[in-house]
């Protein structure tokens, strides 16, 4: 038998085995992920809509901004927040550094572009739409932007779903402020990085495996959802 | 609403509006006062809809002056409402969309019900109140839209075009509505190049030929005895028969 089935036999006994390390790994990937996704949606939402609704200064560079801020680098963003809580750094006495909610903090940064530049999109093309409606209302400013917000909420599932995967895919910026350390801040990603170099290919490849299900299944998911939700409301 | 307490009459003085460097508003003046239904007629382009948004202050005039007898940004701005040709509802129910709209006329919350209810009661969806409004048909749609408006009880209703897009029998129901607005005592300024549709619900017509104010008569006067060539060509090619 190849490696590649030796490996995936292996994968699949660890997976279907519930190996309590195993769990705790795709737990604490999932738990980093969703936590910043939460958090950078909680921002990008109502920045991209401001960004949308909003006629001031500078508003085109913060959209070009905002669009090459999707390319973000993970490792650069690894670098900066590194710098940023690394003890000597201005938010060093918190001592996160090493730790969950520095990954958290890493992988926010990195998905707010994502979320805020694609909200962006939807809410302004919506406008086109609303706007002369909402102001006749008497709509204006962060009211209609958090309106159209919620009138888009099925095309933002996408944006949402596009900063989860990019948060559950990414290993730069968590290895660097993470660290990889075992039983703490090791995830999915960083495993998989780690135990290829060692040679444990089983693991790596039922983590790989389990990487792959969960964004299909949360994609899946979003997208019978979305598609109940626009047959139902139009 | 009382006159003595409403916002119209609304002046218009030599009000031009230009965009992209055409002039589409060339030179406006007129009153528009509380009372008869107002129709504004015209060709496509003549420049109908920019004159409705320009009264209604979604557009700014490029030059002149638009003036109600009201002082005050938000005291006009409710005593307004406008009814659009493509009627923009939100994701959420009939009945949601009326309270919305209640909402941001700071209606108080206690009211809001009960006026969107009566509102839905007085267009005949009471049926459809809690159906999403975006799947109702587009005829539906625009009495929605007017029910919206009614709720707001607005001195003044603008509506642009509001059948260009519906068949007879939903255009027939929208008229119902506006002549009820009209009995109400809300001054009714409504555009069409349905001539039609003009008789049967305006008192006078404004009609306008490429930007400008061509000629204003009384309904009947208009149709039997137009003073421009303009409007007496409008009116025979618009009806061949005649």
């Amino acid at each position: 038998m190849n490696a590649l089935g030796e490996a995936a036999l292996g994968a699949l006994g660890l997976i279907v085995s519930g190996e309590p390390a195993l769990a705790a790994i795709v737990g604490l990937s999932l738990g980093v992920s969703l936590s910043a996704v939460a958090l950078a949606t909680l921002i990008g939402l109502p920045l991209g809509a401001a960004v949308a609704v909003g006629r001031f200064r500078g508003r085109r560079v913060l959209i070009v901004l905002l669009n090459a801020l999707m390319g973000l680098p993970p490792v650069v963003v690894g670098l900066l927040i590194y710098l940023l809580l690394s003890r000597a750094g201005p938010l060093g006495e918190l001592g996160l550094l090493f730790t969950p909610p520095a990954m958290v903090i890493a992988q926010t940064v990195l998905v707010v572009p994502i979320i805020a530049a694609l909200c962006r999109q939807s809410v302004e093309d919506a406008w086109v739409e609303y706007e002369e409606q909402l102001r006749s209302l008497g709509a204006h400013g962060m009211r209609a932007a958090l309106t159209l917000v919620w009138d888009t909420r099925y095309s933002l599932v996408t944006a949402v779903l596009a900063g989860l995967g990019r948060a559950l895919a990414e290993v730069g910026a968590v290895i660097i402020v993470g660290g990889n350390i075992d039983g703490v801040t090791r995830v999915m990603t960083t495993t998989i990085a780690l135990e290829t170099s060692k040679g444990d290919l089983p693991l790596a490849l039922s983590l790989g495996f389990i990487l792959i299900a969960l964004v299909v299944v949360l994609n899946t998911a979003a997208h019978l959802i979305k598609e109940a939700a626009q047959r139902r409301y139009g | 609403m009382s006159a003595a307490h409403g916002i119209l009459p609304l002046v218009l003085r030599d009000v031009r509006f230009a965009a992209g460097g055409r002039s589409i508003i060339d030179g406006i003046s007129a009153e528009i006062a509380s009372g008869p239904a107002t129709i504004i007629l015209g060709a496509n382009g003549a420049g109908k809809s920019v004159l409705m948004r320009l009264m209604h202050g979604l557009l700014q005039p490029t030059s002149g002056e638009i003036a109600w007898r009201a002082q005050g940004g938000e005291r006009i701005r409710r005593g307004q409402a406008m009814v659009f040709q493509h009627p923009v509802m939100l994701r959420r129910s009939a009945l949601a969309n009326i309270l919305y709209a209640l909402e941001l006329a700071r209606v108080p919350s206690a009211e809001r019900e009960r006026q969107a209810t009566e509102a839905l009661r007085e267009v005949g969806l009471s049926d459809v109140a809690h159906r999403p409004a975006r799947v109702l048909s587009g005829g539906e749609q625009q009495r929605l839209a007017l029910a919206r408006a009614w709720a707001l009880h607005p001195e003044v209703l603008f509506l642009d075009e509001p059948t260009a897009n519906l068949d007879p029998g939903a255009t027939r129901e929208i008229e119902n509505v506006i002549k009820a607005f009209d009995a109400s005592g809300t001054k009714i300024v409504m555009s069409t190049h349905n001539l039609g549709q003009a008789r049967r619900l305006g008192d006078e017509v404004l009609f306008m030929h490429e930007g400008r104010l061509a000629e204003r008569a009384p309904i009947v006067r208009f149709f039997s005895q137009p003073a421009s060539a303009e409007a007496a060509a409008f009116i025979k090619g618009e009806s061949p028969w005649a």
